[in-house]
């Protein structure tokens, strides 16, 4: 216990053993929602975009170095894990998005009925996996 | 923003004691916050449009090699749109994961250092995003 605050998180059972109490929001006793499970998700996709402008940034940098350079980028690119990296990359997009445009519209003061929002978010859903796969159709056509 | 950030604190004014120039500047206690968030939307509104132009972008220059995609940055608006993207996305980028430590770092010399740590990553990330696109839009 090194906080003073720590103090008010243990707790005795009825018959006298020490317990911890849990930490809010409980998240070990909710049932996930699609509210709370797609707002957990907008911060997972937008940390992964973060860590996918790695690959944006060395892509440009290859570019602007060599052709021999980005012959290697793209070579990783178009490996495996490549593949595996751009799919994630491309549906955290997506998904980041269109939950962003149902965030703009919260902002705007719309959508806040509980029928409302519990739509969005399944077309949000939805409309992710559409997109992803419908690129992807596109990118392995072209490619 | 302005117009209801002004209006809030309008009707705060017969209730609290603030000075005209705190309500002018409607920035709060914390005073700063409002722009953060702000700054956020405004970028989230900018990347819409972008983003989909870089993903059309992205599957036009699948495959192709350095020299063609120098070529599709030298013309002007490609080269345009993609500094506009950088910049509104690292923005952005930075702006979230800022929320984010503050949500999970307790500690305030370790949130601190972790924030500083970020920003710089963001910076030298944005900085060789810029000069990469602008040294490819100026090559011959």
């Amino acid at each position: 216990m090194d906080d003073i605050r720590e103090a008010l998180m243990l707790g005795r059972q009825s018959d006298g053993k020490p317990v911890r109490r849990p930490l809010s929001p409980h998240l070990q006793v909710y049932r996930p929602q699609i509210t709370s499970v797609l707002s957990i998700m907008h911060r997972f996709s937008g940390m992964a975009l973060a860590a996918g402008t790695l690959l944006l940034v060395a892509w440009l940098v290859a570019a602007a170095s060599s052709p021999a350079a980005f012959a290697r980028v793209q070579g990783f690119i178009a490996s495996p894990i490549g593949w595996l990296l751009l799919f994630g990359w491309t549906a955290a997009l997506y998904f980041h998005l269109l939950n962003g445009i149902r965030h703009l519209a919260w902002d705007l003061g719309c959508g806040f009925e509980k029928p409302e929002y519990h739509r969005s978010g399944w077309m949000v859903v939805i409309a992710t996996a559409v997109l992803t796969v419908l690129t992807w159709i596109v990118g392995l056509a072209i490619w | 923003m302005t117009e209801s950030a002004l209006g809030q604190s309008g009707t705060h004014s017969r209730r609290v004691m603030r000075s005209s120039l705190a309500l002018a500047r409607g920035l709060g206690a914390a005073h700063s916050g409002v722009t953060h968030w702000w700054v956020q939307r405004l970028t989230a509104v900018a990347l819409v449009p972008l983003s989909l132009w870089f993903i059309v972008a992205m599957l036009h220059l699948l495959g192709a090699g350095q020299p063609e995609v120098a070529r599709w940055l030298q013309h002007p608006i490609n080269a345009v749109l993609l500094l506009c993207l950088i910049l509104a996305s690292f923005q952005h980028m930075q702006l979230g994961l800022q929320v984010i430590i503050e949500d999970y770092v307790h500690n305030k010399l370790t949130q601190l250092a972790t924030l500083l740590v970020m920003k710089a990553i963001t910076l030298l990330l944005a900085l060789s995003a810029i000069i990469a696109a602008l040294k490819l839009a100026f090559s011959q």
